[in-house]
């Protein structure tokens, strides 16, 4: 399971639509093993691109240092599709880099982002549950929108 | 001269959970080397077979990515730190 404070779930949603037309990228610090993040490091995407992200390397250490400075780790990156399902690529399974991390990815095919975690661990895809401040992730929505 | 070497989470469980090990040499690559002498089960994952830097491996010596540098000669300096971290990537 993974669990969200709402203004991580929102910086992961804003960053993602600050990003088009192009992917957008970050990583996520907290603890690793129970599923809690406790903040979101935004990065840029080295690929610009619609199809690919790239997480620049130096932005990765300095939010590595940064982590364990607070007594975290880096738990998990996320990723927004903008044309495709909230679920992990060929490339993302093949790329992914770590099997104790979170992969969360973020729809924008459609009007509402949708985002969704994943496990990924030899190759094979388990979608968890997503928790945003102690309640289910809503279908498709922000939390507080919609009000 | 040991130096301080961070290590990813994926490669912790090869140093018995630590998050930072010592390693002995002068350049990246004789600090890589001494790295694997000492956890075996780190090999494939930081060096290739033919002894390169795994391309799915970032490197730094303090702030500086040893991919910009000299690769494997690149020079680590008493007191530097050397963080291994996983290139993150897809589509």
């Amino acid at each position: 399971m993974l669990q969200l404070p709402a203004q991580v779930y929102t910086q992961i949603i804003g960053h993602c639509l600050s990003g088009l037309p192009d992917e957008a990228c970050g990583l996520l610090g907290g603890d690793p093993e129970s599923g809690v993040a406790v903040k979101c490091y935004p990065t840029h995407n080295e690929a610009a691109s619609a199809k690919l992200y790239t997480v620049p390397g130096k932005e990765f250490l300095h939010a590595d240092r940064d982590a364990e400075a607070h007594g975290m780790a880096i738990m998990g990156v996320f990723h927004s599709h903008t044309h495709t399902d909230a679920y992990p690529s060929p490339t993302d399974v093949a790329q992914a880099p770590d099997p104790g991390w979170h992969y969360v990815l973020v729809s924008l095919r459609d009007v509402l982002p949708m985002l969704r975690s994943y496990r990924i661990v030899g190759g094979r895809i388990d979608e968890e549950p997503v928790v945003v401040d102690g309640e289910p992730e809503p279908e498709g929505s922000v939390p507080g929108g919609g009000q | 001269m040991p130096v301080e070497v961070r290590l990813p989470t994926v490669l912790r469980p090869h140093a018995g959970g630590q998050s930072t090990v010592s390693a002995n040499g002068g350049t990246i690559g004789e600090v890589l080397n001494d790295l694997v002498a000492s956890y075996p089960a780190m090999a494939g994952q930081v060096l290739t077979e033919e002894g390169t830097l795994h391309r799915f491996v970032n490197v730094y010596v303090d702030d500086d990515d040893v991919r910009y540098l000299e690769q494997l000669d690149t020079k680590v300096p008493d007191g530097a730190t050397v963080s291994i971290l996983p290139a993150v990537a897809g589509g």
